[in-house]
């Protein structure tokens, strides 16, 4: 029964999309304030929606794997592209004060600078289009660790990975909350 | 524009929100994302992601201007050309959530300059205009070369626990808050 047939997944995905902007947009990080203000370091609910879904997703499609009900969606650990894309993309995400999939839904909300950052989206993928011959044989090229996971690296078990994961952001989510009381308390 | 006379809006912000029913615990929002990607794991067998059509959008884009055969030709969109899949779908599906969320709570707002931008670099809008297209330029630049942005890298690859995710999340976190000082520091 599942997966579903290609022609039927391809009904379902604005579906699967609007979810996904809904629960953005009611999460608060479609607001550029709220993003910028995260990279700042004083306000955590961008940090709290991706590390639970993270956590919630991670420890729930393990399960749904070990029964056999999904598969690993791996992608290549490219080193070079992936330490150089995530460092250009902090300082992206500073200037805009987005990410694609935020600033893309913040457009269709009314916030007009979002839009003008989809159309540098636009410009900046034409751009890596025209790059791309050239960044294969060189950043590309230089380390692909393959479809490797923490497992890999470090030897231990998934669950066990997963039960440390849990145990990290639930510290984290605590520790966050405590800070943010003595924060109101002051203000 | 009218929350400028904020004194502290970054502070006052979340104790606002939490006001306001419309507007969701950022853990539960959290929690819907992971429960998505189990719904995507199995039923469609696609993890969130949101770059990936954004290139293949772009390359729509680009064969307004350079035509279908130059764009064909290139070596990147050969990969990923243009056309309604699970991914543009998607894209257009997270748009229209994002839009009726916010409609449905009465939170569609026309947005030139946010108001945390505006207290730091004033409230010229063609400034903040040219930045978000720059910003916007260099993480859809970013999110290729890195093969997935904060979704399909930082959640989706994160929560299978994969190198690449979680390099990612690191990179771009720590990138995004150095670059974030830099802009709002007191000289």
């Amino acid at each position: 029964m599942f997966p579903v047939a290609k022609e039927t997944a391809l009904w379902l995905a604005p579906f699967f999309g609007l979810a996904f902007g809904w629960l953005l947009e009611r999460g608060r990080v479609l607001d550029y304030n709220v993003i910028v203000n995260q990279l700042r370091l004083r306000d955590f609910t961008v940090l709290k929606v991706m590390l639970t879904a993270v956590v919630v997703g991670g420890i729930g499609v393990f399960l749904l794997v070990q029964m056999g009900a999904a598969q690993w969606h791996l992608r290549d650990a490219n080193m070079g592209g992936v330490v150089l894309g995530g460092l250009l993309f902090g300082v992206g995400m500073a200037l805009y004060g987005y990410c694609p999939g935020t600033g893309f839904a913040a457009a269709a909300t009314g916030r007009t600078h979002a839009l003008v950052g989809v159309l540098g989206m636009i410009a900046g993928a034409i751009a890596y289009a025209y790059a791309f011959a050239w960044l294969r044989g060189t950043v590309l090229a230089w380390w692909n660790a393959g479809r490797i996971t923490l497992a890999d690296v470090t030897g231990l078990p998934m669950w066990l990975l997963y039960g440390l994961l849990a145990v990290v952001a639930v510290g984290l989510f605590v520790a966050i909350e405590r800070w943010e009381a003595r924060r109101r308390a002051a203000a | 524009m009218s929350g400028v006379a904020l004194p502290d809006a970054g502070l006052a912000a979340p104790v606002a929100a939490e006001a306001a029913p419309t507007r969701w615990n950022p853990y539960l929002v959290g929690a819907g994302i992971g429960v998505l990607s189990w719904l995507a794991f199995v039923i469609v067998a696609a993890p969130i992601g949101i770059t990936t059509a954004g290139a293949q959008i772009a390359g729509g884009v680009a064969a307004l201007f350079v035509g279908q055969e130059a764009v064909s030709a290139n070596a990147y969109w050969a990969r990923y050309p243009m056309r309604l899949d699970y991914g543009t779908l998607f894209l257009i599906g997270t748009a229209v959530g994002a839009f009726l969320s916010a409609l449905l709570r009465g939170g569609l707002k026309v947005e030139h300059v946010p108001s945390v931008w505006a207290e730091r670099f004033g409230p010229s809008i063609g400034r903040r205009f040219a930045v978000a297209f720059l910003g916007g330029a260099i993480i859809m630049f970013a999110s290729r070369l890195a093969n997935g942005c904060t979704s399909g890298n930082g959640i989706s690859q994160s929560l299978q626990l994969a190198v690449v995710g979680w390099t990612f999340f690191v990179t771009m976190f720590a990138s995004g808050v150095a670059t974030a000082w830099l802009m709002f520091r007191r000289r």
